[in-house]
């Protein structure tokens, strides 16, 4: 037990190291640009019909089961403001940082991991090419990127997809749905002057875009031992990404609206 | 007696005090949690020469070409390339160590996205101030010396396992290195592929006049390439030897490693 957490707090001391050193090398970013919109295609583009399936079905699920008891209430007429204000404040930052995880986190950690065992990093250090600067700097940009883009696009499809159900379902004229959805969208933060509910959530998918590619390209990076170190790396990659994004949320909400 | 266990100089080896060996490890340790690796290794790698290491799979042969370029650290001892303490040299100069130094790994440990041309290049548009038309005809250069002239636009996972390595000694070469480490540079090769990398390395080492400590086990490759052989065993030399004198060495180690029975 005792041995466990002292492993477990070595491995996040790791990680934050990791990100500090990072966030030190963000100076070259222009200069690995072409990279940076290489992660960005393979963390954004090729996530999004993922993003997009999940997204719709969150916000059908959320408005099928808040509907119905909303209907007994006879409040269906505000499942509008529940399905919008828990996609943007949880549900999309919340499964769009699952879906990274387990699309873009593991393919980033099986392919660093892969370099590993390959001796691709070793040459990179004898050629005195920083991995943090070449390989893992450009993947934290792209995911802190993509995370709360895709965060939007499934806030946008969740909604609409609460809106089906309303509609469909539920007898809401989809009409009232988007204009009550949009509304309780609105109200604007004490500090930013913009819809505090959108933000919050999108600063929720920029910290858990950091998350997935610093945890996954430190498994990466670390792997030893073959394939077979490659697969454990990739496992352990996702399964901490998706426990960080976890506890990491609460604290965030804590924050954002506690605090 | 030829089986001496003792470090011994070789015949080209100038008188002592003039120049000193371009590598030198004095007693370096090196263990991995209990299992002990290297056990107090001493060993000097003068200039020009041509070194094989020969040894047991798993006896510690990478990780002695590995603390050369400081890819690893002693536990104990000291490592000196040129002189310098390798573990103790500031940064940049581990850099421009570094860049004197070639290093051919198993596998070519090419970069799988970039194609073979960005691979020679990397360390040029990384670390050199050069552009991009000199480093377009120094890689294409060091293609042709490695007999794979007009293959830039090809995929590493396009390549053959031969091609893959010769293109990491390209890439090894590019920053003009006086001394390259290769790592079984025959391993997963088929005979004739092997011959041709042995040619090659003995090529390099005499045209370039380089410095070269090569890891391998085939006595073909010992033939064609090494000034002077070494038998990796336990963490120590058990043999060291100039190249003939060990082909003829009736030490039994020697004998059961060229495939011969001992007898
Ligand atoms: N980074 C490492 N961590 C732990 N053990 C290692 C590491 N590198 C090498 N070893 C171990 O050291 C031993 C020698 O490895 P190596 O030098 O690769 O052998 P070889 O002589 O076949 O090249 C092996 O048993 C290997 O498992
Ligand atoms: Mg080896």
């Amino acid at each position: 037990m005792f041995r466990a957490i002292q492993e477990t707090s070595r491995m996040y001391g790791a990680r934050v190291e990791l990100l500090f050193e990072a966030v030190m090398q963000l100076h070259g970013t222009w200069r690995r640009r072409s990279q940076i919109a290489d992660q960005l295609y393979v963390a954004g583009v090729q996530v999004t019909h993922v993003v997009l399936l999940v997204g719709l079905f969150a916000g059908m699920i959320m408005a099928l089961q808040t509907g119905l008891y909303l209907a007994q209430l006879g409040q269906q007429d505000q499942i509008g403001v529940i399905v919008a204000l828990s996609m943007a404040r949880e549900m999309g930052p919340f499964i769009t940082g699952i879906v990274l995880a387990a699309t873009a986190g593991s393919a980033l950690a099986a392919e660093l991991g892969t370099m590993s065992v390959s001796d691709e990093l070793a040459a990179l250090e004898v050629m005195s090419v920083d991995r943090t600067n070449y390989l893992v700097m450009p993947r934290v940009v792209a995911l802190a990127i993509a995370c709360p883009i895709l965060t939007i696009i499934a806030d946008g499809i969740g909604i609409a997809g609460g809106g089906l159900v309303a509609s469909t379902s539920l007898n809401v004229e989809l009409q009232l749905y988007f204009i009550t959805a949009l509304d309780a969208l609105k109200s604007p933060g004490d500090l930013i002057a913009l819809p505090k509910d959108v933000y919050s959530g999108l600063l929720k998918a920029f910290v858990f875009g950091i998350i997935i590619a610093v945890i996954s390209c430190h498994a990466g990076i670390t792997t030893r031992g073959g394939a077979l170190g490659v697969g454990r790396a990739t496992r352990q990659a996702v399964r901490d990404s998706i426990i960080t994004i976890i506890i990491s949320n609460y604290f965030l909400t804590w924050l954002m609206y506690q605090a | 007696m030829e089986e001496t266990t003792k470090p011994q100089a070789t015949t080209e080896r100038p008188a002592s005090g003039e120049a000193a060996p371009i590598i030198r490890f004095r007693g370096v340790h090196k263990s991995f949690g209990d299992k002990v690796i290297l056990d107090g290794l001493d060993l000097d790698v003068p200039e020009g020469q041509t070194l094989v290491i020969m040894g047991p799979s798993g006896t510690g042969k990478s990780v002695t070409l590995r603390h050369v370029i400081g890819l690893m650290q002693p536990d104990q001892g000291q490592v000196e390339v040129w002189g310098k303490d390798v573990n103790q040299i500031a940064r940049k100069e581990l850099v421009a160590l570094r860049k004197r130094i070639g290093y051919l790994f198993q596998d070519g440990a090419l970069i799988n996205w970039l194609n073979v041309g960005d691979n020679v290049a990397l360390p040029l548009r990384e670390n050199s101030k050069l552009d991009e038309a000199e480093i377009r005809e120094k890689v294409e250069h060091k293609l042709e010396l490695v007999h794979l002239p007009g293959i830039w636009d090809r995929m590493p996972g396009e390549l053959s396992g031969g091609m893959r390595k010769r293109v990491g000694l390209a890439r090894a070469l590019i920053t003009d290195a006086e001394l390259i480490l290769y790592d079984e540079p025959n391993a997963g090769l088929d005979p004739e592929m092997s011959g041709s990398i042995n040619q090659l390395i003995a090529e390099i080492a005499d045209t370039l006049g380089i410095t070269s400590v090569v890891v391998t086990h085939l006595q073909s490759c010992v033939r064609v390439v090494a000034d002077r052989v070494v038998l990796l065993e336990k963490g120590r030399l058990v043999v060291d030897l100039p190249r003939d004198e060990f082909l003829a060495s009736k030490h039994p180690r020697v004998r059961s490693f060229l495939g011969d029975d001992p007898d």
